[in-house]
């Protein structure tokens, strides 16, 4: 019991990772209507500037996370204002082209520059300590991780309910047309949308860093996020994060009392059963084209 | 612009004359290409080989049938592991084995294509995506599969036919590539054909209309996966040496790079788009050895970049042709051609 308790809570803390890369993921797909690969890479460029800061340029936390945040806005953004924005008539095989395309300019980048060398971040909590909870141990990161991860899915509830640019994300996602008549300036909240996603995907990112820098390192959490937000049902956020918490479970599950060796396969297996039986996740809609 | 008159035009599979006469001289010209060509380029030559079999078979599926496969390289090493194996372990002759590691391939296309029935857009993509890692990982544990450490292909002889160089390889891979070329070709020109661009088109009015979307669906898939491993089978035994670190995410975008810069739903392009990022692709890896621009290269690497990491120079080209394409030119090479066609046939307008 202790055993399977154990297991849990891993799966938790990494599901939590998870979920914030495939809230990013919903994010852009609501607005954009585009599986968006560019996910992990928006936020790897940012980790490798917060990297260089702190290791290079000796500048302190409280200047590098914020800044490092900052730039992750800027990029997506730019992303979508200088990129997306220019295709014509595109369709959903084009958009993902894009989103691929741009994944690997990123991706070419970084890695050009940095090298491919496993470096570690530094970073004020230490990524090996844990904390004790009864019978069951969670490591300070995991456990800082899962907290970031619910600070951040409070915010952006708060948000998208409160917040005079929340409300118009969600007005624009629900009918660009209606919210374009009502004085609201879609593309400039969809490249915002951008922006804010690239954000989310940066903290994940700066909370898997300290245990391990290299430029293949968002690949993972990228593909966990988005199955986890495709069981989700891609358009809804809650959705999102309980699709990565399953996946994350799930996962550590098999890992524990069916094999090791399968165990970042088996979220692949769980879409696919899932797909099947709901073919547009768990929380969605099934959206049937009328003719 | 070209205008059908009657139905047996529609399904001729050369349009006109000039074509066959055209194909016939591109046939002569590979035959004596080995004989003039360095042996560099016999390789380079057979890689193309294999990038245009398994991305016309893509096509089949993405240009033709409108079902997004981000997977093949699943395919490919179902083909290119099958092959090996069936030589090795049931000790099949070569010709024997290739077909029925594709068909393997193409049965694994069907079970794939079962779920993808019900999946469209972002859900199709993830499902397949997850296809392609699974099947390296799960191939990559399997102890008659040589797990991480990868396979050796065995001797090649066909009959009394001895191969041994990538020149001998090369005459048995060009005439397969040609036939499975032209196989693609009188595919899309027969009913089979028709009833998956419907499907492509609007598959609900193909439904109605009596297309069956299962059964058609499902054989684009296998039929996609057929040349895939194929392709696989051949590619083994132009490394002579396959591992599953080779069939990675990233070979399943290069081949979807390839079909759409080429030009989704056509056939000459995809054969194009191929060839020339293929040829791209090994340019690429040895960047440093490019006259003038690899020692500017250098120079920038040890300047502001890392050395170690000038290989990735690769995925930024091929990340700009992308999006490139995507912005300014959604059909790829054949769009380019269609333009220049229309263009001097309108001359002077």
């Amino acid at each position: 019991m202790v055993d399977f308790l154990q297991m849990v809570l891993s799966g938790i803390a990494v599901g939590s990772s998870y979920a914030l890369m495939g809230l990013g993921m919903v994010l852009i797909y609501k607005a954009s209507e585009v599986p968006n690969f560019v996910q992990g890479e928006m936020a790897l460029l940012p980790i490798f500037i917060a990297f260089m800061l702190l290791s290079t340029y000796g500048v302190p936390y409280y200047i590098a996370f914020p800044a490092t945040l900052i730039f992750a806005l800027l990029l997506g953004c730019f992303l979508e204002f200088a990129i997306l924005r220019r295709a014509k008539e595109p369709n959903v095989l084009g958009l993902i082209i894009i989103t691929i395309g741009m994944e690997m300019m990123l991706l070419g980048f970084v890695s050009w520059k940095f090298g491919a060398d496993q470096r570690a971040m530094p970073f004020p909590i230490s990524a090996y300590d844990s904390i004790v909870i009864g019978d069951l141990f969670i490591s300070t990161l995991d456990m800082l991780t899962l907290v970031v991860a619910l600070v951040i899915m409070l915010i952006l509830f708060l948000f998208f309910r409160f917040s005079k640019i929340g409300v118009a994300m969600k007005a624009t996602q629900q009918n660009e047309n209606a919210a374009a008549l009502m004085g609201i300036k879609t593309k400039q909240i969809r490249m915002v949308t951008w922006g804010i996603s690239s954000m989310v995907g940066s903290v994940a990112g700066l909370l898997i860093a300290p245990v391990l820098v290299e430029p293949y390192m968002m690949w993972d959490p990228m593909l966990k996020g988005f199955a986890g937000a495709v069981v989700g049902g891609m358009t809804s956020l809650p959705g999102a994060v309980f699709g990565a918490y399953i996946i994350g479970i799930v996962e550590h599950l098999f890992g524990g009392y069916v094999s090791i060796e399968f165990k970042s396969v088996v979220a692949f297996a769980i879409i696919v059963l899932v797909l099947c039986i709901k073919p547009s996740g768990l929380f969605a809609r099934h959206y049937v084209k009328k003719v | 612009m070209d205008m059908k008159r009657d139905y047996y035009e529609d399904v001729q599979v050369f349009t006109s004359k000039v074509i066959v006469f055209w194909l016939g001289v591109l046939i002569l010209a590979l035959a004596i290409f080995p004989f003039v060509a360095k042996n560099y380029y016999v390789y380079v030559a057979n890689y193309m080989a294999i990038n245009v079999i398994v991305v016309v078979g893509l096509n089949l599926l993405v240009g033709y049938t409108g079902q997004i496969s981000m997977g093949h390289a699943g395919f490919f090493a179902i083909g290119a592991y099958g092959t090996i194996t069936l030589m090795t372990q049931a000790h099949f002759p070569f010709l024997l084995a290739l077909p029925c590691a594709g068909l393997v391939a193409a049965l694994f296309g069907f079970l794939l294509g079962l779920p993808a029935l019900r999946l469209e857009g972002p859900y199709l993509a993830i499902a397949t995506l997850g296809f392609g890692i699974t099947t390296t990982q799960i191939i990559g544990k399997i102890k008659i599969f040589g797990e991480r450490q990868g396979l050796h292909a065995p001797d090649l002889t066909i009959g009394p036919w001895h191969i041994q160089t990538d020149k001998d390889f090369y005459f048995v891979l060009i005439p397969i590539t040609i036939l499975l070329v032209l196989l693609a070709r009188n595919i899309v020109k027969t009913k089979v054909g028709r009833a998956f661009i419907s499907i492509r088109d609007a598959d609900i009015a193909a439904e109605t209309m009596g297309v069956n979307l299962t059964f058609y669906k499902t054989l684009a898939f296998a039929v996609s996966a057929f040349y895939a491993g194929v392709g696989g089978g051949l590619y083994a035994f132009v490394l002579r040496f396959i591992e599953p670190e080779l069939f990675n995410m990233f070979m399943s975008i290069m081949f979807l790079t390839m079909a759409v810069v080429g030009g989704l739903g056509s056939m000459m392009g995809p054969v194009g788009g191929a060839c020339l990022l293929g040829l791209l692709d090994l340019q690429l890896r040895n960047i440093l050895e490019i006259p003038y621009f690899g020692q500017w290269i250098k120079a920038l690497s040890e300047s502001y970049f890392t050395m170690t990491g000038v290989s990735n120079i690769q995925l930024i080209v091929f990340g700009l042709i992308l999006i490139l394409i995507m912005l300014f030119e959604p059909l790829g090479i054949f769009g380019i051609w269609i333009r220049t066609k229309k263009y001097w046939k309108m001359w002077p307008f």
